[in-house]
Parts: C-alpha cells; sequence; structure tokens
C-alpha cells in the first residue's frame, strides 16, 4: 500500500471546474513536486490533500483512510498526520517561536514534559535553538519559515506537504530552507509532497513530478523530463524540427559534471568534435547529483561527433534542428 | 472648593465606576461569546447556521438601535424583576449591561473577523477542532483588539451612565444635571467634567498600553 493514494479526483467551484480527474501515488519517503502556473488548480489540490477542502468525487487515501468521505471528528484525527507548512508562514503572533512549535502538540494533548523535550530537538533540527523565547515578528522570513516547518515536524507526520514554502523567500534563503527539507527527507525519511510554481524548485527538490494545468496533470516524470519538455520550449527557437535538413544545425543538451565545468570545456569538445559549439543555455544545476545541463548548438553533427561528446559528458542528447542562418 | 462639594464629587466618582466596571464586566461576559457566535455561524464561517447568525445579528442592531434613556425606561420591568428594585446604582447596572453587550459584541465581531483565516487553517490543518481554533486562534490573536475595544466600551458606558441619574442612579452625570445645571452650582460642573475628562483619559491610556503590550505583530526596537 502506497502512503498516499489519489484515485480520480474531482472538485469545482460553482462550475468553474478547478481540478478535473487527479491521480496520482506517493510512496513512504517519497518527495513529489506538483507544479503549476497560479490558477491551474495547485492550491485546491492542496487543501484537498490536508483534509480543509472535500472533493465532489475520487478518493484520497492517506494511511489507508479515505479523506474525501471520512465524517470530521475522524478527519480531525487524520489531519494530525499531516504537517502543512504555508507560503507565509502563518505563525500565531500570540504565541513565542516555542509554543508556536509546541501548538501541535498541546492540540494532540503530548504531556508538558514530553512537549518540552520535542521542541527543545525540533528547534535545534532547525538551527533556531537560540530564538525559542522570540516572537514570530522578531524573526525574518527565513527564520520565520524554519519555525512553520519545526511546527509541522512537532507531532511526527507522516506526510509532509508544502504550499509554496519558498515563494516568499530570497534566493538564498530559499536554497537553505530547499536543503533543510532534504535533509529532513533524508535523515528522517519524511514523504514530502509540495506545490510550486518555480522549476528551479522542483529541479533542487523533486524525485517524481507532476506538471498542473487547468486543473488536469498534463504531465509527469523526473525533473529531468520535465524540465525537458517546458524549459527547452521556452529557449528554443520557435523552428525547431525533429530531422535534419542540409546544412541544418543540432541542438544538443550535454549533461555534464560541476567540475566539468571548472575546465574549458567547451573549446576541449570544439577541438575535439571538429565542430563550432554555441552555448545557448545553462539551465539551473542540479545539486545533489552534482550535474548541469547545457544547450548547444553545433554546425556539424557527425556520429563521431556524438561519440565524442557522450565521452565527455555524462549523456549528450539530440533535442532537434535548426536551419542554418546564413 | 468646599469640603461639601468634594464630598458629593467623590461618591458620584465611585457610584459612576462601579456602575461602569460591574456593566462592562457584563459587557464582557454576554458579549464576547455573542461574538464568537456571531462569526463562527456566519455564512463561510466555522461552523455556519445562517438563520442563526441573521437572528442574533437582528437583535443585536434591535437593542443598539434604542437610544439609552428609552432602553432604561423600556427595562424597568426587567430590572425589577432581577434586582427587586428599579432605582439606584445597582438597578443601572442592568440596562447598562443590557445596552453594552451588543456594543461590545459588535466591536468584538470585528477584532475577531481580523484574525488571519491563514492562521485558522493552520491549525484546522494540525488536527485542531472548532473549539481548539477558538482557543488558541481566534481570542489569544484579536486580544489586542479586544481590549481596545472594551476601552471603548468602557468609556461609552461612562457616557451613558450619565443618563441612568434618571433612574435615580447616582453617578457623576448625575450630579452634574442636579448641582450643576438645575441649581446653577458652576464650581460642580466644572469639577464633574474635570473628573470625567481624567477618568477617560485614565482608562483610554490604561488600554493603550495594555494592548501596545499584548501585541507582538509589530517587531520591538532592539539596542
Amino acid at each position: 500500500m502506497k502512503l498516499l493514494e489519489v484515485e480520480r479526483l474531482n472538485r469545482s467551484f460553482g462550475g468553474q471546474v478547478a481540478l478535473h480527474d487527479i491521480s496520482f501515488n506517493v510512496g513512504k519517503g517519497d518527495r513529489l513536486g506538483i507544479i503549476g502556473r497560479s490558477g491551474a488548480g495547485k492550491s485546491t489540490l492542496l487543501r484537498c490533500l490536508s483534509g480543509l477542502d472535500r472533493p465532489q468525487s475520487g478518493r484520497i487515501l492517506l494511511e489507508g483512510e479515505d479523506m474525501a468521505v471520512l465524517p470530521e471528528a475522524r478527519l480531525v484525527l487524520l489531519r494530525r498526520r499531516i504537517g502543512l507548512v504555508f507560503q507565509h508562514f502563518n505563525l500565531l503572533t500570540s504565541r513565542t517561536v516555542a509554543a508556536n512549535v509546541a501548538l501541535p502538540l498541546e492540540i494532540a494533548r503530548v504531556p508538558k514534559a514530553q512537549r518540552h523535550k520535542r521542541v527543545a530537538e525540533l528547534l535545534d533540527l532547525v538551527g533556531l535553538a537560540d530564538h525559542a523565547g522570540k516572537y514570530p515578528a522578531m524573526l525574518s522570513g527565513g527564520q520565520k519559515q524554519r519555525v512553520g516547518i519545526a511546527r509541522a515536524l512537532a507531532a511526527q507526520p507522516a506526510l509532509l506537504l508544502c504550499d509554496e514554502a519558498t515563494s516568499a523567500l530570497d534566493p538564498e534563503t530559499t536554497e537553505a530552507i530547499l536543503a533543510l527539507l532534504a535533509d529532513i527527507n533524508r535523515v528522517l525519511g519524511l514523504t514530502i509532497v509540495f506545490i510550486t510554481h518555480e522549476m528551479d524548485v522542483v529541479r533542487r527538490l523533486a524525485q517524481q513530478v507532476l506538471v498542473l494545468e487547468k486543473g488536469r496533470i498534463v504531465a509527469r516524470g523526473t525533473p529531468a523530463d520535465i524540465l525537458d519538455a517546458n524549459q527547452l520550449d521556452a529557449i528554443l527557437p520557435p523552428n525547431l524540427s525533429q530531422t535534419p535538413h542540409d546544412g541544418s544545425h543540432a541542438i544538443v543538451r550535454l549533461t555534464v559534471t560541476a567540475q566539468a565545468m571548472l575546465a574549458p570545456l567547451l573549446q576541449m569538445l570544439e577541438q575535439q568534435c571538429q565542430a563550432k559549439l554555441t552555448l545557448l543555455q545553462t539551465l539551473p544545476a542540479r545539486e545533489e547529483e552534482g550535474l548541469v545541463d547545457l544547450v548547444v548548438q553545433m554546425d556539424g553533427l557527425a556520429v563521431s561527433t556524438m561519440n565524442a561528446l557522450q565521452a565527455h559528458a555524462c549523456a549528450a542528447e539530440v533535442i532537434g534542428y535548426v536551419p542554418a542562418y546564413s | 472648593m468646599s469640603r461639601l462639594i468634594l464630598d458629593l464629587l467623590w461618591n458620584a466618582t465611585v457610584q459612576t465606576l462601579e456602575m461602569v466596571l460591574a456593566s462592562g464586566l457584563l459587557a464582557v461576559a454576554g458579549g464576547l461569546p455573542l461574538a464568537v457566535l456571531l462569526v463562527l455561524t456566519a455564512p463561510g464561517g466555522l461552523y455556519p447556521l445562517p438563520w442563526l447568525s441573521r437572528t442574533l445579528g437582528a437583535v443585536v442592531d434591535a437593542v443598539r438601535a434604542v437610544p439609552f434613556i428609552i432602553l432604561l425606561v423600556l427595562l424597568i420591568p426587567f430590572t425589577r424583576m432581577v434586582v427587586g428594585t428599579a432605582l439606584g446604582t445597582t438597578a443601572a447596572i442592568v440596562p447598562l449591561s443590557i445596552a453594552a453587550i451588543p456594543y461590545f459584541a459588535r466591536i468584538a465581531e470585528v477584532s475577531l473577523r481580523e484574525v488571519d483565516a491563514g492562521l485558522v487553517d493552520a491549525v484546522r490543518a494540525m488536527g485542531g477542532t472548532r473549539w481548539m481554533v477558538v482557543r488558541y486562534v481566534l481570542l489569544p490573536e484579536s486580544l489586542p483588539g479586544l481590549i481596545s475595544g472594551f476601552t471603548v466600551t468602557l468609556v461609552t458606558l461612562v457616557g451613558a451612565s450619565a443618563m441612568a441619574g434618571a433612574i435615580g442612579a447616582g453617578g457623576l452625570g448625575d450630579l452634574a444635571i442636579r448641582y450643576g445645571y438645575q441649581r446653577f452650582n458652576t464650581t460642580v460642573m466644572l469639577g464633574v467634567v474635570a473628573v470625567l475628562v481624567v477618568l477617560v483619559m485614565l482608562l483610554q491610556g490604561a488600554g493603550n498600553v495594555l494592548a501596545r503590550y499584548l501585541r507582538h505583530t509589530q517587531p520591538t526596537p532592539r539596542g
């Protein structure tokens, strides 16, 4: 049995369809990213997954219990198995950092002594042990989100849901929070489902991706698969064709290690392949694997060229061809 | 200022404070639950019961629509039933409370509604019951606003209690009318006004300090 099974979920508001026939599974320890533009239905999906909203039809099985039809009294208990991290943190302003983290434990009626111990552990984990007595208003955005994460972890949930958890943060803080989430996934084995509109976040954190558009899943796969489809579309010339023409240039995606980037890579490849290479785009690094994707244009492509490329790069793949400009 | 006038002023001040504080506390005891009920049962609230919300709202508005001096007279039979008499300071607390409950309820309702819906979501998502949402989110998060609203209610009660002189309740307003106005005693009149001004300023100042102390939404200046 999977940890989370979503089957044929439908949700509409009035006549407006927000989610249409959504199905996916999440196994224990997975990191699933759900990406989409605003209005794609991400938030509605997340509200259904967190038990704050109910779909009109379909099933949401968390540890075998169907959140879509569970009576409210039982749903309240099931929600305690889910930790939710918000874009705008949603910390109680009337409570200190420690008291915010303790709240899910108070709700679960954990005895006071145990509560103190757990809160101290969690603040340690997110690196805020020195800020226990402060009020959220005294913290920076990144610190607030760390409190939010500590709070979401407090009641030892089976599933961590993140709702645009880094969208209100600056790039460096985003990096740190994503690293923290990846750590939590690795060290605690906690399953993470996150929604975002940023491709970069998916690339850094997700193992599996769902692309949501107008309430439907339009693509699913690994970040690399999805990035091909989405990002390349945006940067490639519109006259890309799938077959070579006389004198056309090839567009190739090269995956290289981060170390290889330190050497004069393109120059080396040019010499080896006897072809002219133009760098079109560098895609954001896949940090965990230590890999970088480059999109290059080549003015000559032979089998030997591809062999040379493959020898130097971890992967080389022809994406398409463009006519040569005279 | 003669000793006699000072005595009069002192007694009147005590009576006014008695009426204002007693009816102020009753206003919170009745008005706060009423406000919570109005917020919870409103359409889109945590426990939507539109018919109840509408009915309560109508009752609240009806009581607030009646001028206090009329309410004072209308309630005489009810007051007599509750405290045994319709005259005096204790008797005045009944109509003052009846007027202040819906007044404070509406003010408290505004504070409760201003609590960020995201916080309600957060506690619900943690598996909090509706009661826990009220207990952990709505009340503590709106507390500074509730204190400010309570201060406004007290100041309004100081004004309203002046009218309670009409049923022999005593107090500062009554003193000003009988001695200051009807007997042309300017000293008493000015004395009453001075005491009222000081009283209102003290109440408002204390309310402001308390509300500011409880409000943690602004970063406190450091260093």
